[in-house]
């Protein structure tokens, strides 16, 4: 398969988990699909890498999949310590900054 | 052999798929576990373009090592709560507006570049090219993630703890 078909498969990835950031009330729901997006990301990375004939693309993958861990590990920490104090995951709920 | 034309129809059907139930499901338990078969759908196109170093660490991390804290957190809200947790969705309309005019921007975009139709060959196994770079030129950089790593289990480990 060619790059486009690759580039347009993540294209359609990351289009349905901004929808899912967009849609969902729910916090852990909006982390879902942040995941999604991250993973289109990912994937484009890898072709671009492989097409290109570099190995740069998966060493970057490599790194953001890292990352991406830490970053979970961290959102679902604040996730629970809002629960603690709020006793809701609704994002809409949580307007404690708005004035 | 990964790189037939059929095995990428079934991931990205597969993947397509399972996006779309993560972002649909009722359920958020379910929602999950659609993730974790898009992202194991995801080590399938690594695996098709011949990073199978990328899979294996896609599989260990993401579907085995996110899937688990995120279903364990699930469970933990749930019990604090003491109700089921549904999750309804608000703003379909505007959100598939916009997701749809991003998507058809992009497509757009990578139907008008000038993309490299076949891939060049492989000078060595990828496995053993990465790790080359790994241990030379992004020596640095992986330690630093290493670091990284650790701040933040030892910071979420401490937003976590128990209150006393």
């Amino acid at each position: 398969m060619g790059l486009s078909a690759y580039l347009a498969l993540s294209a359609v990835i990351f289009a349905v988990g901004l929808f899912g950031v967009l849609t969902r009330r729910n916090t852990i729901g909006i982390l879902l699909g942040v995941e999604l997006m991250l993973n289109a990301v990912n994937i484009n990375l890898v072709a671009f890498g492989r097409f290109s004939g570099g190995v740069e693309g998966a060493i970057f993958t490599l790194f953001a999949i890292a990352i991406t861990v830490a970053e979970v590990a961290l959102g679902l920490a604040i996730v629970i310590l809002l629960f603690r104090s709020r006793r809701t995951v609704m994002a809409d709920h949580l307007d404690l900054l708005k004035g | 052999m990964t790189d037939t034309p059929a095995f990428f129809w079934f991931l990205a059907v597969l993947l397509v798929g399972s996006a779309l139930a993560v972002v649909l499901t009722k359920n958020l338990f379910h929602s999950v576990l659609w993730l974790a078969l898009a992202l194991t759908g995801t080590a399938g196109v690594f695996l098709s373009l011949e990073a199978e170093f990328l899979a294996a660490v896609q599989l260990l991390l993401y579907a085995g090592g996110l899937v688990t804290v995120v279903v364990f957190a699930i469970v933990v809200t749930e019990r604090l709560v003491g109700e089921r947790l549904s999750q309804t969705s608000r703003g379909l309309v505007g959100g598939g507006l916009l997701a749809g005019a991003l998507l058809v921007l992009m497509l757009m975009l990578i139907g008008d570049a000038a993309l490299a139709p076949v891939r060049p060959p492989l000078q060595a196994e990828m496995t053993r090219l990465m790790g080359d770079a790994i241990l030379t030129r992004f020596a640095l950089a992986f330690e630093l993630l290493a670091v990284l790593l650790l701040t933040a289990l030892v910071g979420a480990i401490y937003f976590a703890r128990p209150e006393d």
